[in-house]
This record gives C-alpha cells, structure tokens and sequence, in this order.
C-alpha cells in the first residue's frame, strides 16, 4: 500500500517542499459532460489531487450550495457506475494526478460494496472518502477498499478526541481530512490561527499528511492553511461557481481554473 | 435469521455499546458529529438511572402530560366488527394530543441537565414540533422548528401553534420538502451549534444513542398498558397494533412486551397507493437495507441508491426510512410489518369517528385500517391493544380538501 498514486504525490510534493491543492467538484454537476474536461482543467490549473463527489440525494453532513450540486448531478442522470466511468475517461489523458471519490455509504450499499471497489480499481479511482461511514462502522468496504489498492480517507474535527485521532490516524490512509470549522462544508469562516494550532497537536498522533477542507474559498485562506497542513482542500467556492454557470456549462472549466491558479500561486509563494 | 421463540423470550433486546440492534442502526455520521453524540450518549446512559431525573420525568408525565392516559374497550367497534375485542391505548388525550410529548419532555429534561439552552427539533405532520415547542416553552428554552415546506402547507394549524408556543419554524426548501429533508437541515444546524444546542429527535430514527432514548421515553406507553390489561383482562391482550413511520409509538407500546412472545406484535406502515406501486412509505414490507440519516436500517431508495421520495396521506408516515429497532425485529421475526394504504386509512378515519366518538389522527387511522382486518380473523375472547397514537384535529382540513369540502 505504499504505492499508490495518492502516497507518491503526497512523497513528491514533500521532496519539492510544496502543499497540495485538492479541488472538490460533484461529478455530473450541473451535466455529466463537464465532469472530465473540468477535471483536466483543475489539473491545467496546479491540482494535485482531485475529489470528485458521488452524488447522494441526502448529504446531511455537506451545506446547500453541495446539496444542490448533488441534485443538480442526479437530475441530469449521474449515477455511480456513471462517476466511476468519468474517472476512467479522466485517466485516457491523466494517468499521474489521483483522484478520490468522496460520498455517502448508501449509493456504494446498493451497488455492491465489492463490485464498487472492483470497478474503481479497473477505472483509475485512487482512493475513497466516505462521509458517513466513521471507523467504528466500517465493514466489508475496508477490505474490499484494501483488496483493490485504494486508500480510505478519513475525516477529523476540531471535537474529535485524542483517543480517536489514534483510531482515525490508523485507519486512514493517503491523508488526513481536517474539516477546520464544526460546522457543514461551506460555512461560516475561517480561523487559520486556530487550524495551525490544532493540525500541530494532530501530528502527535497522526503520521499520514494532514489536508485542511470546509471553509477555504479565496487564494490567502488556501496560502494560509498550506504554511502548516499538507494540504488545502477546495469545495464550496467551486461548487457555488459551478452552481452560477449551471445554465452555460462550457464555461465551467476555464471558470475552475481562474478561482484555482491563483490559489496554487499564493499556495507556492508561501512555501 | 429469524430466532426461535425461546430465543426472542430470553434476548435482552438493548443495542450494543455501538448503539447497533443486529446488523442495525449504529452510528453512520460524520466525524463531526461524533462528540456531540458521544457526549450525549454519555449524558443519558448516567442519567436515566439517575433518580433525580427519572423523578422530574414521571412528574413531569403525571402532571403535564396527564399520565397515565386510559386503556379504552372499543365495544361498539368491536361489536360491529364481530371479531376480537379491540382496545385503544389513549395517546390522543395526552397534552398536545399525541405520544410525541412523551419524548419530547424527556430529551428537554436531557439538554436542561446538559446546559443547553437552545433546543431544534424536525417535524412531518407538525406533532413533534408542536411537542417540542411545548416543552420548550415550559423549560424557558430557545427552540427551532425545521419543517419540509410542502408539510408546512399541509399542517398549517400546527405551524401556527408552534408560533404561539414561541417557537422559530423554518420551512425546507431542499430536496423533497417534505420529513427526510427537515431532518437533514436539523442535522446541519447540529453540527454547527452543538455547543449550546440540543437536538431534540421526533422518532426512533437516527445515529445511536437516539434510537435507545427515544424508545426509553415512549415505553412508558407499553408498561401502562402492561398493568391496565392486567387489571382490566386480567392478562395480557393477544395482540398489539401501532402505526409505524419512523416507529416511536410503536416501539413504545412493543418494547415492553418484547420477551412475552404470547403477545402478537403488528407494525402498520403507509402503503399509500399500494405497495405494488412505488407511491408509498413502507420501506419494511418493500424496502431493503441501506443506511439513511445516522443509522443502518431497511429503506426506500432507487437501483442507484438514492432515496425515494415517499407518499402517503399522513404526513407523519411520509418518511423512506424507519427505526432500526424494528429493522431488527422484523428480520428476527420479534413483529410482523405490514401495510394500510391511504384509502383503508381514511376509511378507518370516517369509521371510528362516528362509531367510538374519537377523531383518529391520519396516522393512527392506518394502525385503525389494519385493526380492523385483524380483529376479523379472531375470536370475541380475543384482545388486540391498539395505540391511538394521536388525535385527528390536526388533520381536519386534509381531510376535507381530499373530499372536496371547504371549510373557509
């Protein structure tokens, strides 16, 4: 497990002294068509990881701007084997930058836990971060996950003990996930100053890179997360975009890539 | 894996310190909600042995509520009926006329012992606001009301209460508008809030500990009706019938006589119109296994895993998932599910109006439709318990539209 495509990436920026820059889009959103060439797009614009969201009906734990991206992507007939097959599309151009599916345990339960992780392999999927399925609960999905070499991402909060920042800490792999504010994805604001403070103490008990999401939407909240964590994770404020240009979908690369490049730049200046 | 009835006479039938009923419930939720739940799991597992709290409780059910309510011999139903004697267990004449209230004040009681002084609530038929709103008000507790928009429309009465009780209600636009989609934004106000808020869950429904407490407080249903049908009958009645949603006045009458298998158990769930069509809220006669809202449980969801948008007449059944307790007892074959649709349960409505004088709520009618049928099949000798879960005013004007009657 100390291959894949998401460790090396991580191994690499590390060597080059560099933070990772983790765009979050909901796959099929606002059309299945946009998915691929906004993907290559983020890439165009310095992503080294990309989280594609599997479109659930109940997001509970997400805001509304990615629930109404998430109804957007089921309205217009995205579906799992459909997210699955947008990664495999991805992967005829990109074969080097990882991409992790980010969802909820019900879409994965009614396709089949192993015919889900089976298919991910075969597509190019590198890893797996399932919102709701905290390490108390995990079942059949770990060793399917392990058997098809993806790594499982996990989420910690700034409420989450030490006892299970332990727990969390094994059973993660790839990265951490921190979601930096209690609250749903995309809400309220950032404290950077409580973030760096709290990823140090998480390094005592976590040896995987820790990626900082929920709450970053301009290029000084990314180049401020980056001086401490590994990582910044980007998702409302694309989404939002994404939302604004639902009804011009071809602009939606080129307008993903003028929100992230100058994240990357502000993100490099700082390190 | 259904068990032997010396198997369901002695299992304990308490989840596991995951808060999993089998294979069910658990605690299926983000990492940020997992303090709060566990600090709350915390809170309750010391509290509910603790005298002091159970003390203000049963007050609070005595004088408040007006416990114990009454275990009613529906003769003339039964007469006309010409099958099994038919009881009902008189949740409707509780405070705020339904078993909500019974919950409702032991979770209050649980965020005043908590230091919480705000108090948010999901709400389908608007009785679970309403209950929530009352206690509320009676702690001296800021509460918010989230309601799907379409059932705001459709319970307007119980809107304007919550309003008078000096509740916030804020409708949900999202999704379904409907139940699922209160309970998701109650969620996310949760998550954001949940220092100094409580989230006070209507139903049997949800990640672990809620499951457990709120069947903890409706079982009072259950134990009263233990001591009055022996007193009244002298023994236990042989079956006993309660609509089911997401379950909590069901498991509230159920739980209690889970061990004395001789007692019958039937959970009637929304069959809409019918459960051959995909226009119903049955997720436990034709739904399958999934995880919805914090638990693992049986629900209605579509070949791609997304969740169904239900239908029933009630709004209070109008929900694709159910508690995972009664997940469990189905697969262990503890209680039999079954359905009602829309039309038996408006023909039960009309039927115990006129001939017991107690107007049934929409929800209760379908515990009522399925009461009906059953007492058919069994001797005068026999009893049934059925839970008059709650009073029907509520859902006058529904009623009315459907048979083109205005009441303006």
């Amino acid at each position: 497990m100390s291959n894949t495509r998401i460790q090396q990436r991580m191994d690499a920026l590390k060597a080059s002294g560099r933070k990772a820059l983790i765009p979050y889009i909901v796959a099929g959103d606002p059309t299945p068509s946009v998915t691929v060439p906004a993907m290559h797009a983020m890439v165009a614009a310095g992503a080294d990881v990309i989280e594609l969201g599997m479109p659930f009906s109940d997001p509970f734990a997400d805001g509304p701007v990615n629930q109404r991206g998430a109804e957007r992507a089921i309205a217009a007939g995205m579906t799992l084997p459909g997210v699955i097959n947008a990664v495999a599309e991805f992967r005829e151009q990109d074969d080097e930058t990882p991409v992790v599916l980010m969802g909820y345990l019900n879409p994965l339960i009614a396709m089949g836990e192993t015919t889900f992780c089976e298919a991910c392999e075969n597509a190019g999927v590198d890893g797996l971060l399932i919102v709701d399925m905290p390490p108390e609960e995990e079942g059949s999905l770990v060793q399917s996950a392990k058997r098809h070499g993806l790594d499982l991402i996990y989420l910690a909060a700034p409420t989450t003990t030490d006892a299970r920042l332990e727990t969390i800490g094994n059973a993660t792999s790839g990265y951490l996930y921190y979601v930096s504010l209690k609250g749903i994805t995309g809400s309220s604001k950032l404290d950077t100053h409580e973030v760096s403070q709290r990823i140090a103490h998480m390094r005592q008990h976590v040896s995987v890179p820790i990626c900082v999401g929920f709450g970053i939407r301009t290029a000084e909240d990314a180049a401020a997360i980056s001086t401490t964590a590994d990582g910044s994770i980007v998702g409302t404020v694309l989404v939002s975009q994404i939302e604004a240009l639902a009804n011009q979908p071809e602009q939606i690369p080129a307008a993903l890539q003028a929100i992230l490049q100058p994240m990357r730049q502000a993100m490099d200046a700082k390190t | 894996m259904a068990l032997t009835e010396q198997e369901l006479r002695t299992l304990d039938y308490e989840p596991d310190a995951g808060g999993h009923f089998g294979d069910y419930g658990g605690r299926y939720v983000s990492e940020t909600l997992m303090a709060a739940l566990s600090e709350l799991d915390q809170n309750y597992q010391m509290l509910k042995n603790d005298p002091g709290f159970q003390r203000e409780f049963d007050a609070d059910l005595a004088t408040f509520v007006g416990r114990p309510s009454p275990l009613y011999h529906a003769q003339r139903w039964s007469n006309a009926i010409g099958g099994a004697q038919i009881y009902f267990k008189r949740e409707d004449l509780n405070h705020t006329g339904a078993h909500k209230v019974n919950n409702t004040i032991g979770q209050a009681l649980l965020a005043k012992y908590s230091g919480k002084p705000r108090v948010i609530a999901e709400t389908g038929a608007g009785q679970h606001g309403v209950a929530s709103a009352t206690v509320a008000a009676r702690l001296g507790l800021e509460c918010v009301v989230y309601m799907g928009a379409d059932d705001v429309e459709r319970q307007s009465p119980n809107v304007y209460r919550m309003k008078l009780l000096g509740a916030q209600v804020v409708p949900v636009e999202s999704g379904s508008r409907t139940l699922k989609d209160a309970l998701n934004e109650a969620m996310r106000d949760w998550v954001t809030n949940v220092d100094n808020t409580f989230y006070i869950i209507g139903t049997v429904a949800g990640p672990a500990p809620y499951p457990q407490l709120v069947r903890d407080f409706n079982a009072v249903v259950g134990r009263e009706v233990k001591w009055q049908s022996k007193e009244i009958l002298g023994r236990y009645p042989d079956a006993l019938v309660a609509c089911v949603g997401g379950g909590s006045n069901a498991i509230g009458l159920f739980y209690p006589f889970l061990k004395d298998t001789e007692v019958a158990i039937y959970g009637v769930e929304a069959a809409g119109r019918g459960l051959s069509t995909t226009e119903h809220a049955a997720p436990l006669c034709s739904g399958r296994p999934g995880v919805l809202h914090g638990a693992k449980t049986y629900l209605m969801d579509n070949s791609d895993g997304q969740i169904a948008h239900t239908h029933s007449v009630s709004a209070g059944l109008d929900y694709p998932g159910v508690g995972p307790e009664h997940a469990y007892l189905k697969d262990i074959g503890r209680a039999n599910y079954v359905g009602a649709t829309d039309d038996e349960a408006l023909a039960a409505f009309h039927e115990v109006s006129e001939v017991e004088g107690i107007i049934p709520a929409l929800e209760t009618a379908h515990a009522l439709a399925y009461t009906k049928t059953l007492a058919a099949t069994m001797r005068p000798d026999q009893t049934i318990v059925c839970n008059m879960s709650g009073r029907g005013d509520k859902d006058i004007f529904t009623v009315a539209k459907m048979e083109g009657i205005s009441l303006t």
